[in-house]
């Protein structure tokens, strides 16, 4: 795998000084950590269970257990599909399912270009206009399979 | 002070300190609960009671719910019910959602016989399995030592409490979520591309048959059968006083002739004894010991002090992974499994003229890390090793029984020698605190050039999991350390890295109780009484040898005379000592 440039390490074992290199700190080290580096990278995960004095396996049990931390590098614009109630009774299954067409990435994957990354998730608060979508920062609702190829056209451009 | 609590059990009254929990209370009046994530190695920090197997849920009066009598603590005036109908049918659907995603392969699974599981469902006389599911098929892993299937896993996290907790070794932790969780290695590797040591405890404490140690059997039923070699077999101490258990006896029998007349009717043409290399590892040993503190009382601040002893395979992983930087404090023996390998096929085969490759050394060993060592390059001479293959106590048993010999009626017999031949210090091995009391008997006499005051040091042995102890060497205050669990060795080498340490010598074994504990013998199922029991057997096989001083065997003073010289000779650093390298895992 790739090696983390030093500054980044230096960062990570800032992150951990921070927390006071106390285990219970584990996950909000590891949310400060994802956030700085995108992503929580094996050798990141072995900075932080060396600087916690714990085993490797336990810091990998906690990433791989929630959804919300990842291994994988996310996309510059990162799409996010709700598969809420809401949502889903209004054919979230269906707009998912036209993103990982159009994108030709599963969930939990980023394109080779590195421009976009698919996950699910679960309510934004917009029910009101399921079924929604973000990428990036942006809601999209009221969605329809057809508008997918558009709004991926739109973030293309930059 | 704790107070005590009365509660009712069943009907009967139970008086328990405060903080005992349902299970241990119930089992104090001899009810025994069903239980299987559950296990506690009283005395040492294997505890693991995560309360999620619920097969021990019981009733308490008053309570909505079940509770799960393994963390369930007790209070004044409880009433519990271990086994009311409600109690039998959550019992039952627990089972039963568990068999669901279980493979149904008992008739050719090897922990079959043995299997908690397996135990538990015929205690609730389940006899089918009602709920059809999805079966969590996951990666299957076979290492030199140490098999993974964890289809068959149901999640108690035993493994993981040793492998995290008592070892702090990390190479086993759950991974993921929900349906999908495993218990596996980081990243998704192998075993091999982990810390892992191969110390076995998983598979000594895994209830099912998810964690088992590789078989080396059918291997050597053909070598047997070959008479093109010579095959030969050493036995190690701990094997001599556990694998009676496999037959019927009481834990803490000392089956030692048995065992001989087992080997030799399985057909093995010499059958020797591990304690005579043990022997050789303490006048290798105990001379680089003296050698070291001589060295270091002239003031020599360059010396590596402390020397650790250097006999248990799984350790030497340890620091090969975790301490590269303090490589030079463990001896430069090898174990005495590989000093036999190496004098048996050099000294004694050139004695014998029988030609390296024509020649198979096999151990019995309470170990499984020891097939790992076996297989480690250092230990092959033009990629013949040492020692072929090792197999456990419990694989022994099995070859036993599957060849009809009956065990009971066999008669008591002798080693062969002389690679047969042995001291009280030799046995002790088997226990923490032996190799060190085996090394000071030694060093001592070598060292003062007197006989010693008493044999029995007394001040190391013990159960706790790790002691110290200050020895009048002479007038000089020697300050020792034992400890097994590799957390505690973990503590110990921290000291000395950071320049805190006060000892002279450090005994570390990895297994509960030493190598009587280890994860190739009979299964203890959470019972730390039984390992208690061998050590006691160990220290009994010792007080019954006419010689207990390991420089007092004639086989090995002949071996010296004839073939090493002396301890730390040119040849004996060839042949009978190795290196370390750092082993340390990149990610």
């Amino acid at each position: 795998m790739e090696k983390l440039c030093n500054s980044v390490v230096e960062k990570i074992r800032a992150i951990c000084d921070k927390f006071g290199n106390k285990p219970g700190e584990l996950i909000n080290i590891l949310h400060e950590s994802q956030h700085t580096v995108g992503y929580l990278p094996m050798e990141v995960q072995a900075i932080i269970a060396e600087k916690l004095h714990i085993p490797v396996s336990r810091v990998y049990g906690v990433v791989t257990f929630y959804t919300f931390f990842t291994m994988v590098p996310k996309g510059k614009h990162p799409v996010s599909v709700c598969l809420g109630t809401a949502c889903y009774v209004r054919g979230a299954e269906k707009i998912l399912e036209e993103f990982k067409r159009t994108l030709g990435i599963d969930v939990g994957e980023t394109t080779e270009d590195g421009r976009f990354s698919l996950d699910c998730l679960r309510c934004v608060g917009a029910c009101g206009l399921a079924p929604v979508a973000m990428v990036g920062e942006k809601v999209y609702g009221h969605l329809n399979p057809a508008d997918i190829k558009k709004i991926i056209k739109d973030f293309s451009q930059d | 002070m704790k107070q005590n609590i009365s509660l009712i059990i069943d009907n009967h009254k139970v008086v328990v300190p405060e903080g005992t929990t349902i299970l241990d209370a119930a089992k104090s009046i001899g009810i025994v609960i069903p239980t299987l994530c559950h296990m506690n190695l009283k005395g040492t920090c294997a505890d693991n009671h995560p309360a999620s197997c619920r097969v021990c849920v019981v009733e308490v009066k008053g309570r909505r719910n079940l509770a799960p009598a393994c963390s369930t603590a007790c209070t004044e005036g409880m009433e519990v019910k271990t086994s009311s109908i409600r109690v039998i049918r959550a019992r039952k659907t627990v089972i039963e959602l568990m068999l669901s995603d279980h493979p149904n392969e008992c008739l050719t699974c090897p922990k079959s016989g043995k299997c908690e599981l397996q135990a538990v469902t015929q205690h609730l006389a389940i006899n089918e399995t009602p709920y059809a599911g999805e079966l969590s098929l996951r990666k299957k892993e076979m290492t030199a030592s140490i098999v993974r299937n964890m289809d068959k896993c149901i999640y108690c996290r035993r493994c993981e409490t040793m492998c995290n907790v008592y070892q702090t070794v990390g190479a086993l932790g759950a991974v993921g979520r929900g349906f999908n969780t495993t218990i596996a290695p980081s990243f998704n590797r192998n075993l091999k591309d982990t810390d892992c040591t191969y110390c076995g405890q998983c598979v000594a404490v895994c209830p099912v048959g998810a964690l088992t140690e590789r078989t080396y059997t059918d291997q050597l039923i053909d070598d047997l059968e070959n008479p093109e070699k010579t095959v030969i077999v050493q036995t190690a101490p701990a094997v001599r006083v556990a694998l009676g258990e496999e037959f019927g006896n009481a834990p803490g029998s000392i089956v030692t002739g048995k065992l001989v007349a087992a080997l030799k009717d399985l057909g093995f043409d010499y059958v020797f004894d591990t304690d005579f290399s043990a022997d050789a590892t303490i006048m290798e040993e105990g001379s680089e010991l003296l050698e070291r503190l001589t060295k270091f009382l002239k003031g020599d601040k360059s010396v590596p002090i402390p020397l650790m002893t250097s006999c248990c395979p799984a350790w030497v992983n340890f620091y090969e992974h975790n301490f590269p930087d303090l490589l030079q404090y463990p001896s430069t023996a090898r174990s005495p499994q590989q000093m036999f390998g190496a004098i048996a096929k050099n000294y004694w085969a050139e004695k014998m003229n029988i030609p390296r490759e024509k020649l198979v050394v096999v151990s019995v060993m309470p170990c499984l890390a020891k097939k790992f060592e076996c297989q480690r390059p250092e230990f092959a001479t033009n990629g013949n090793p040492d020692v072929d293959y090792s197999i456990t106590t419990r694989e022994l048993a099995t070859l036993i029984r599957r060849s009809n010999i009956n065990f009971e009626t066999l008669p008591h017999m002798e080693f062969d020698n002389p690679l047969g031949e042995s001291t009280g210090a030799a046995a002790i091995f088997g226990s923490t605190g032996g190799v060190l009391e085996a090394a000071l008997r030694t060093a001592y006499e070598l060292h003062t050039g007197k006989p010693l005051p008493k044999i029995d040091f007394t001040e190391v042995r013990g159960i706790d999991s790790l002691r110290t102890a200050t020895i009048d060497f002479d007038g000089f205050a020697l300050n020792v350390a034992i400890a097994y669990g590799l957390g505690n060795a973990r503590k110990l080498m921290e000291e000395i890295r950071a320049g805190k340490c006060k000892y002279h010598v450090i005994e570390i074994m990895a297994c509960p109780g030493g190598c009587i504990g280890g994860g190739g013998q009979p299964l203890h199922h959470g019972d730390f009484e039984i390992i208690k029991a061998r050590q006691k057997a160990i220290y009994e096989e010792d007080k019954n040898m006419p010689l207990r001083k390991s420089h007092e065997n004639k086989s090995i003073i002949e071996m010296y005379e004839k073939y090493f010289g002396k301890p730390l000779s040119e040849k004996a650093h060839a042949l009978l000592h190795t290196h370390y390298s750092d082993k340390t895992i990149k990610y």
